[in-house]
């Protein structure tokens, strides 16, 4: 069977993913393109004797070089050479929609226009003939309704229809004004004269991006016989440009191309009811405002999060008695020995504590995505991003911090997955690297455990303090990294605030699928492995039998903790962790830590003598600690404030390598953390002590 | 009366026309991707919390975009439109 490749195009917000989703259903495959953390999803369909592979190329609103997505889009097109590109456009929004399409139309793909969102256009008023719209610009124009899944067969029939005629790529002209175009028509003479052949690169599109100072294309054309001659001519008609008209080449060129779409948009669109203020528009007033915006937010937030753990309490004390009963048996049927002691300790106890989690995270990128959908998280970008950029960061940069447990309970896993967002590197790298600051749902377990054991009068103040330490650390950091180590200027905050739509429920699924899959395949495994390690380590090796041969039970399980590779890297690390308080038994603990943050808590359980704890009902250990006469509220608070900023969990470390692409950030954040961790922690248990506080 | 202004210091619910854009670099590039091209009218919807960024209304949609960026544009504002 013939297979063809469609790429499938547009603005975000234009209903793209819809589009995908309808055609491909849950039937894609989601990668990053090579070399770049966009995210690549494609999947493949039939229809009537032909196979498509749908590719589904970044959102933008242009194609210039300037951003990832829009470079990646760029060449995908032009180097992987689809039949058939497909722009899904928002009919209510034509005007800047078709600015894309007429880019494609300039490099000669073949173009089909998806005219989405119909119904909505007219509702808004807007009635667009599509017939002239096509032979106005030469393009099939196909009508859809992509969430009623309106409009999909007749694409798919236009596509199979526009790729069995195999034409040529037939790149249209457009009038930038007398000036310019003599200037394109120079450069593209000098082109097609030339030897120069870049493959799929049409001559005249060469000589605009040439024009427009287009830093890809200059590296493109430099190595050919002409390419000095080419980039000196550019740089003088570009000079000349700027000179006459004190506007840049690029500005001009986009002046012109609005200019033909508004003049194509006057013939085929017909305003048949006045423009009102839509349902949207009403929402936004109240949403978005000066005074009550801010109100609004927090109060969304905290909805969200009463939702995500008010649906997730129920799953995951299911999957922790599903755990317990596991464990249960285990304990039942298997023989004393090392095998049952592998499984119940290092595998049910490790990677159960971590899967009990996946309800709450699915629940969380559900929340997350209804936010996205609904184009509310556009609305919180714009009402922080004044108070970020003072740290540094970027509006953008809210989500994933919320996401990580700006609000306690996130997931540092899903706030850093988040930044795909935001479109500078180092102000998403700054994001990375501060948002496992954030008291993310594994924290909670510590913080729960001594709170109850040394600050039972004051538990929300404390939790309170807890939640302001973090964000204030996490933003002061990013600030000292943005003027040290990720200097570099701000980027423009020029966002589309896209109307409020109700999110569809496959989308939904979709998205939280997607998402948890990833947790679960990368999560897993890791978590599995060390894990398995932890309890070699603190098992391995066995004391010599005169050392245990008078005890026995718990007695004889701390010796052996404590002659154990861990115990002894515990005890070793005292030297450096008694300054801050810590003995032997928490350094073994926070090392767990390591791993994933809840092990904290069950590493204590165990190393205090107290067999299996849950990390949920601590209170039996808290009674225990409190007891313990080295132990004292301020010893308790530097060690939450320590396990708040020291190196990120395992899972997240993971990701943030994916992510980041770069062991070397990798490695820093791990390090980083933990020496901030070790600076703070130190400074307030001695001033602590120094000033008798909580002793 | 024609009064050409900077893009931040219409007020909320003013609307103007766009004359000139003298933004540069990457900026200048975004803001003409969006729409913001001369000839076009704007209207500022609101502004956040601090007063920035700015919310206007151009070509039919709504865009953000930061005081400091909307400083380079220069509008005309048009009188006498609530």
């Amino acid at each position: 069977m013939k297979e063809i490749t469609i790429a499938l195009a547009g603005n975000p917000n234009a209903g793209k993913t819809t589009v995908f989703n309808s055609l491909t259903g849950a039937h894609h495959h989601v990668g990053n393109y090579p070399g770049v953390t966009v995210e690549k999803k494609w999947g493949r369909i039939k229809h009537g004797d032909l196979r498509i592979k749908v590719v589904d190329l970044p959102g933008t609103y242009s194609l210039t070089a300037y951003s990832l997505e829009e470079l990646v889009a760029r060449d995908f097109v032009v180097e992987e050479h689809p039949d058939v590109v497909v722009d899904v456009v928002d009919a209510s929004n034509l005007e800047r929609n078709l600015y894309l399409a007429i880019q494609f139309m300039e490099i000669g793909v073949p173009l089909i226009i998806v005219l989405n969102m119909v119904d909505l256009a007219e509702s808004r008023g807007l009635k667009i003939d599509t017939t002239r719209l096509s032979k106005l610009l030469g393009v099939p124009v196909v009508p859809a309704v992509a969430t009623k899944g309106k409009g999909m067969k007749e694409l798919l029939d236009v596509v199979v229809n526009l790729a069995s005629k195999k034409d040529e790529w037939h790149p249209i002209n457009i009038s930038y004004g007398n000036e310019l175009d003599r200037h394109v028509d120079e450069l593209t003479g000098m082109i097609q004269k030339s030897s120069l052949k870049i493959d799929h690169y049409p001559p005249r599109w060469l000589a605009i991006k040439l024009l427009e100072q287009d830093e890809q294309v200059q590296k493109l054309v430099r190595n050919s016989d002409i390419g000095e001659d080419l980039l000196k001519r550019a740089d003088r008609l570009e000079r000349h440009v700027r000179y006459t008209f004190d506007d840049v080449p690029e500005g001009l060129i986009a002046d012109h191309r609005y200019g033909y779409i508004t003049s194509v948009c006057r013939e085929v669109v017909q305003r048949i009811m006045d423009e009102r203020l839509t349902l949207s528009d009403k929402v936004d007033k109240a949403l978005i405002n000066r005074t009550f915006g801010p109100l609004f937010l927090g109060g969304i937030i905290y909805l969200t999060y009463t939702f995500v753990f008010w649906t997730s309490e129920v799953p995951v004390s299911l999957i922790e008695r599903l755990f317990g009963l596991a464990r249960e048996v285990a304990t039942g049927v298997m023989p004393d020995g090392l095998i049952k002691s592998l499984i119940i300790n290092g595998i049910i106890n490790g990677v159960g504590g971590v899967i009990s989690f996946v309800p709450l995270i699915m629940l969380m990128f559900f929340a997350v995505a209804i936010l996205e959908d609904s184009g509310y998280m556009a609305r919180m970008a714009f009402l922080l991003d004044r108070l970020l950029r003072y740290f540094g960061l970027h509006g953008n940069s809210v989500l994933a911090m919320i996401v990580s447990g700006g609000i306690s309970g996130g997931c540092a896993v899903c706030g850093v997955m988040a930044t795909r967002t935001l479109k500078n590197p180092k102000e998403r790298l700054a994001t990375i690297l501060v948002s496992p600051f954030m008291n993310c749902g594994a924290k909670l377990p510590i913080y729960a455990l001594l709170i109850a054991a040394f600050f039972t009068a004051s538990e929300a103040r404390v939790m309170f303090a807890l939640t302001i330490l973090s964000w204030g650390f996490a933003l002061l950091t990013a600030r000292v990294l943005r003027s040290t180590l990720l200097k570099g200027p701000h980027t423009p905050f020029v966002m589309e605030l896209p109307p409020y739509r109700m999110p569809t429920l496959k989308g939904l699924f979709i998205h939280m699928w997607e998402r948890t899959w990833h947790y679960l395949k990368k999560a897993g495994t890791i978590i599995l492995l060390v894990s398995i390690i932890i309890w070699a380590m603190s098992t391995f090796p066995k004391p010599p039998e005169e050392l245990v041969s008078g005890i026995s039970g718990k007695e004889k399980a701390q010796a052996e903790v404590s002659y154990s590779v861990a115990g002894r890297i515990g005890k070793a690390l005292e030297k450096i962790t008694a300054p801050l308080g810590f003995d032997w038994r928490i350094n073994i603990a926070l090392m767990g830590g390591f791993a994933a943050k809840e092990v904290v808590v069950t590493s204590l359980g165990t190393v205090y003598s107290m067999g299996e704890v849950d990390p949920e009902a601590s209170g039996v250990l808290s009674e225990r600690i409190k007891r313990e006469p080295n132990w004292n509220p301020l010893k308790a608070f530097t060690l939450m404030l320590f396990c708040m900023l020291y190196a990120p969990c395992f899972v997240t470390l993971a990701v943030i390598r994916k992510e980041t692409e770069s062991w070397k950030w990798t490695g820093f954040a791990m390090v980083y953390a933990t020496v901030i961790a070790y600076v703070v922690s130190l400074v307030v248990y001695q001033a602590g002590r120094f000033l008798s506080i909580g002793m | 009366m024609m009064e050409v202004v900077r893009l931040n210091e219409l007020e909320i619910g003013e609307k103007g026309k766009i004359t000139r854009i003298r933004n540069r670099g990457e900026i200048s590039r975004r803001i003409r991707d969006m729409g913001v091209v001369p000839g076009t009218l704007v209207e500022v919807e609101t502004k956040a919390t601090l007063g920035d960024p700015i919310e206007i209304k151009v070509k039919g949609y709504h865009l953000t975009l930061r005081g400091h960026e909307a400083a380079d544009v220069e509008v005309e504002r048009i009188q006498g439109v609530k």
